[in-house]
């Protein structure tokens, strides 16, 4: 079920590099929150480091706390395995197992979490799962076959589809349309809005529309010059920060006169 | 750019630069060459073995004709081979893996590079290491299978007091070809896009079912590719076999640690040659054109295995 993220005094780290710092904010549960800024100001980072997806790359490590409904993700006794079983991730680029078939991606999460299924009760939650991402009625007649020969649109949504069979408390999603034609755009907006009843939902897009259209909260992260860290300069609701933002900063860059 | 195209008259054609047009040709060329030495290597084997072929029985080594002389040979051949294939491939996966997925980079490359190294060390040193270091060594081991696992029949036994046994052949040959399955694993390993690794860490996959869902399947072919390239060099090794495996001629037997042996094809070949004249060498070269034709084989299966889920390979 979809749960609150609180983060506080965060900072993270590429080796001796901060590359955001001193985040602190509330991710409101059953709601799309979304995160905008210029290029390289940290949006992945930040996201990647809510998942501990972070600290995969060497290095890498982060300072500060972050805790999903009062539980702390970054705690001495937590498995960073566990916390990304409860928080999915969809990448920017569509990223399916190319070795398997559409339904083994799909289950891939489930098999993880080795929970015994039954034949029919997994073909279910796959069926499910499809529908979910609005993709089950494209390839039900080709669920054994390679996921590589989907399109980027169907991919992507395979991804979502992925994601959203374990039952994952939050999905985040790192500018899971900026690939993709209109359509598929539209097609995965649309699914938000629909998920948000029962997953937190946190999106990374460039695209100022779409974090108009889908989004309840909106964060602005900018960074004052290269080489510096990036800081999330604002963060209301969607309707106040493209109105009436209370920085500047925020005006400047969505009405694009940034920089 | 000119706003005032002329108008096309003739049909486009496709233009070929010269330097395209003799790379084609050299490239073709090669390719070709190396077709006509192949197809020259099999005629001479197949005609210098046809005497062989058609010879009485008694005349052919062995007095029993040339399937029962080739035929053990053959089978001592695929057997050494088989041991080292099994004995190398997993391990030498297992070392790949570790090189790119556990092993600290300082580590992982200085490891690499050994293992390079290794790959380059000439034959005849690996079988002077087996006879002299190895092959004593294994000796209480093989007492200690006859006695204990002696019902099975590879360790029925008698024991060899000298260590020169099929098993130890097997073992040296999988020192040699590890490094080959080793690098080449390591190769595609390393080239597990990010992206798949991240997608299965992202599901919650510890890094073990990390690597069992994105790195081997997608380094399936690789690991393939290299055991192949391990069977080729363990077939073909003579040097090593002919030191460390005492052989007794027509033997067949799965019985691997006892000093009685079916040669291999290579080994047998380099020990008897010297000494032959006449209808014994188109019995050798019979015995070559077997091994010609296994290696072959081998290598169409292999393609038939890679191919066959050629879709799911991550290359499209
Ligand atoms: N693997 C890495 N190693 C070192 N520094 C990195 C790494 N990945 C990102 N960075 C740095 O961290 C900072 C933030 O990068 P990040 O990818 O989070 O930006 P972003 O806001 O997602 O940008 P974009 O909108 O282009 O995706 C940048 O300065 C970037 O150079
Ligand atoms: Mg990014």
């Amino acid at each position: 079920m979809a749960k609150r993220i609180d983060i506080s005094d965060l900072n993270i780290y590429y080796g001796d590099f901060r590359a955001v710092a001193d985040v602190t904010v509330s991710i409101e549960p059953r709601s799309v929150t979304a995160l905008i800024g210029p290029s390289g100001c940290g949006k992945s980072t930040f996201l990647r480091s809510i998942n501990r997806m972070h600290e995969v790359l060497p290095g890498a490590r982060v300072e500060g706390k972050v805790s999903m409904d009062g539980q702390d993700l970054y705690g001495p006794d937590v498995d960073p395995v566990d916390v990304r079983r409860q928080i999915g991730m969809v990448f920017q680029r569509p990223n399916p197992f190319p070795t398997m078939s559409i339904y083994d991606n799909v289950a891939a999460g489930i098999r993880l979490n080795a929970r015994k299924m039954k034949k029919s009760d997994l073909d279910a939650l796959v069926e499910r799962s499809l529908q979910g991402a609005n993709l089950w009625r494209e390839v039900r007649d080709r669920l054994n076959r390679p996921a590589s020969g989907l399109s980027g649109g169907q991919q992507q949504r395979l991804c979502i589809a992925r994601a959203i069979a374990v039952e994952p408390d939050v999905l985040l999603m790192d500018e899971p349309a900026s690939a993709l034609d209109p359509i598929s755009t539209l097609a995965i907006e649309d699914l938000m809005t629909e998920m948000k009843e029962r997953f937190t939902i946190v999106i990374v897009t460039h695209n100022m529309q779409q974090a108009a259209r889908v989004s309840e909260q909106t964060g602005f992260f900018n960074l004052s010059a290269a080489g510096q860290p990036g800081r999330l300069i604002e963060f209301n609701s969607t309707e106040k920060i493209f109105s009436n933002p209370d920085e500047k900063a925020t005006e400047d860059y969505i009405s694009g006169r940034f920089g | 750019m000119t706003t005032t195209n002329a108008p096309q008259t003739q049909p486009p054609r496709a233009v070929r630069r010269l330097g395209d047009r003799l790379f084609a040709g050299s490239a073709r060329g090669a390719g070709v060459l190396i077709l006509l030495v192949l197809a020259g290597v099999a005629a001479f084997l197949v005609i210098d073995a046809v005497p062989a072929l058609v010879a009485p029985a008694r005349e052919v080594p062995g007095g029993r004709g040339v399937l029962p002389y080739v035929g053990p040979l053959l089978f001592g051949t695929v057997l050494a081979a088989a041991i080292a294939l099994v004995v190398a491939t997993p391990l030498g996966v297992a070392i790949a893996l570790f090189l790119t997925h556990y092993a600290p980079r300082r580590l992982a490359t200085g490891l690499a590079y050994v293992v390079d190294l290794l790959a380059a060390i000439p034959s005849i040193v690996y079988g002077f290491w087996g006879i002299v270091w190895l092959a004593p060594r294994l000796v209480p081991f093989y007492r200690w299978t006859e006695a204990h696992l002696g019902f099975l029949p590879f360790f029925a036994g008698p024991a060899s007091v000298t260590g020169k046994t099929m098993f130890t052949a097997g073992l040296v040959l999988a020192v040699m070809v590890l490094p080959i399955i080793t690098a080449i694993s390591r190769e595609v390993f390393a080239q597990v896009p990010t992206l798949h690794r991240e997608a299965a860490l992202a599901l919650g996959a510890t890094r073990w079912e990390m690597i069992r869902m994105a790195v081997l399947p997608y380094g399936r072919s690789g690991i393939i590719g290299g055991a192949m390239l391990g069977l080729g060099r363990a077939l073909g090794e003579t040097l090593a076999i002919a030191l460390v495996l005492s052989v007794s001629a027509g033997t067949v037997t799965f019985n691997l640690i006892s000093s009685t042996n079916p040669s291999t094809i290579a080994a047998n070949i380099a020990l008897q040659f010297p000494e032959s004249s006449g209808i014994d060498v188109n019995t050798l070269i019979a015995s070559g054109l077997a091994l010609f034709l296994v290696t072959l084989a081998v290598n169409v299966i292999a393609r038939a295995v890679v191919n066959r889920r050629a879709d799911f390979s991550g290359a499209n």
